[in-house]
């Protein structure tokens, strides 16, 4: 006899938030949740399951369209705070990244390098309030004779601020070490020598894509949290690679699926959108994000009770392997392994470092938890899925 | 990089000296003078920021040693900014003290001052550059 599976839609929940009746943990209670009740009962009673990670992510940066000046001017050339944007667009529209640095930045002249400053930190200080130098110069044409502008600028004096970040919330990332003789300075932070420290970088059983390791419930047009408020993914970021190897609850236990993300820079939060700098790599932008995963069956509750011990990662090493594109696994590892503090690696007791914010993670969740509860935010339907494999 | 904020005491036979573009030149040092005097009895003293190579930084101050200067950290101590620290762990990678450890299992990052040695390490490592050096701002006034 055909047992008729528990399945709900998308719909049905947005209906529940409206009525206020809508179930919503985070996808640390329900790690616990399925763990106690099993996976039926558990999708049964829970309609969404927030996630969430707050770390580095390099692919980001926001389009700008600062207004047209009088006399008019067809901006080649632009900088923010000494930052340059790419102005190869229409006469005032920029794209800044986040890791550009200030021009006049020393880099690793004198290594490691410090870098103070860049892309990051100015769309964190347009978030908090401050003005910011904008400087511009053009070759001046008939319709937009100006050449060279300077003034400052706020976040409400901009008539379009997006954010736009190509590549974020990396599904799974490498666990570093550094077998070479001296100190390495890399973008998954301080490598100590002979493997003295193994730095890693994701939430683990917060992170979204590892709650959704199959990317089911997302695509071009679902909501999430981003940088404080509601943004969207708009699809596959630019490394986004499903098919790797997996673990038999189907997580990849390599890098794998990745988002491009959008949002509205003027809604965001500083406290969720950082610069960063990174010592002798670069700048970057620290950012938070949360993807509500709506449990519409077993299987997707199934997914969202995944816990530390069955996620997996490899160990790189970033000395001498990584440089020269030969990364090879030296080795397997658990998040719950990671997160103890401490691994065994070729005998040897390591240290561990995490670089992405489990306590602001795990505040994203619960904050995304709080909109839907309150009827702030409803789920919306993905419209074009993102590329996946199929599921073992 | 390796940044220090030092102060510099002269004995009257150095302050003739050409010792600030010696460490420009002949160490490849950058120095950011914050403060600099001649004391009646011809004794001086400099409040300055050194950066450069680790290695030309102590190659530098052994030779401001060698001329007589009394060479001072004026960092007095370290504090941490919780308004920037975003509580990642990274800072835990070169802490040499423990005074820098996570709280298991919440994963908050905690500083503990009184194991703190000041060596610094955290300044850079720190990606929010939440760590800070606190000078003694009375050599300055
Ligand atoms: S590295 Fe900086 S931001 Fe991260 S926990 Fe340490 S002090 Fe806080
Ligand atoms: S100054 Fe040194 S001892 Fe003090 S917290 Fe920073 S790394 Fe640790």
């Amino acid at each position: 006899m055909a047992v008729k599976r528990f399945s709900r839609t998308i719909q049905e929940i947005n209906q529940k938030i409206k009525q206020g009746k809508v179930v919503v943990l985070t996808a640390q209670e329900m790690t616990d949740v399925v763990k106690q009740e099993g996976t039926e009962k558990a999708a049964r009673k829970v309609d969404v399951v927030t996630t969430g990670t707050f770390a580095p992510m390099c692919s980001s940066g926001a389009f700008i369209n600062f207004g047209h000046t009088k006399p008019a001017i067809k901006a080649a050339k632009v900088w923010l705070n000494d930052v340059p944007a790419y102005a190869g667009l229409a006469a005032v529209d920029i794209f800044i990244g986040a890791t550009e640095p200030t021009e006049d930045d020393p880099l690793n002249r004198v290594h490691p390098g410090q870098f103070q400053y860049g892309g990051g930190h100015v769309l964190h200080d347009l978030l908090a309030g401050k003005a910011v130098r904008l400087r511009a110069t053009a070759y001046g044409t008939d319709c937009y004779p100006n050449r060279k502008i300077s003034k400052k600028i706020g976040l409400a004096d901009l008539p379009y601020a997006v954010l736009l970040n190509p590549r974020n919330a990396y599904q799974n990332y490498n666990c570093a070490v550094n077998l070479s003789n001296k100190t390495i300075y890399t973008y998954m932070g301080v490598l100590k020598p002979k493997a003295g420290n193994a730095n890693y970088s994701t939430s683990g059983h917060l992170s979204p894509l590892l709650n959704d390791p199959y990317y089911l419930t997302m695509g071009m047009g679902t909501r999430i949290f981003l940088g404080g408020a509601k943004g969207y993914i708009i699809g596959p970021g630019t490394q986004h690679s499903p098919g790797v190897k997996r673990s038999k609850g189907g997580a990849p236990v390599t890098p794998a699926g990745n988002l491009m993300v959008m949002g509205n820079l003027k809604e965001m939060d500083p406290r969720w959108l950082m610069g960063v700098s990174m010592v002798g790599y670069g700048c970057s932008m620290a950012l938070g994000i949360g993807v509500p995963i709506p449990v519409l069956n077993e299987e997707i509750a199934r997914f969202t009770g995944v816990s530390d011990a069955e996620l997996f990662t490899q160990i790189i090493d970033y000395g001498n392997d990584y440089p020269k594109g030969d990364a090879v696994s030296l080795g397997q590892v658990s998040y719950a392994e990671l997160k103890s503090g401490m691994i065994t690696f070729r005998g040897q007791n390591i240290h561990t470092v995490p670089l992405s914010s489990h306590t602001r993670a795990l505040e994203i969740a619960n904050i995304l938890k709080g909109w839907i509860e309150k009827g702030d935010f409803f789920l919306t339907e993905p419209q074009v899925m993102l590329p996946t494999v199929d599921r073992n | 990089m390796y940044t220090k904020m030092l102060s510099l005491r002269f004995p009257p036979s150095a302050v003739n000296e050409p010792i600030i573009t010696n460490l420009i030149r002949k160490f490849d040092l950058e120095c950011n003078i914050l403060k600099a005097v001649i004391y009646p009895r011809k004794e001086g003293l400099a409040v300055m920021e050194i950066s450069g190579h680790r290695k030309n930084y102590h190659r530098g101050l052994h030779y401001l040693r060698s001329m007589g200067i009394k060479v001072e950290s004026i960092a007095e101590d370290i504090k941490r900014d919780d308004e920037k620290c975003y509580q990642c762990g990274a800072c835990t990678a070169v802490c040499p003290t423990g005074a820098l450890y996570i709280e298991r299992p919440a994963m908050a990052v905690v500083f503990d001052k009184d194991k703190c040695s000041a060596c610094e390490l955290c300044v850079v490592a720190c990606p929010a550059r939440a760590m800070e050096v606190k000078f003694n701002k009375s050599l300055l006034d």
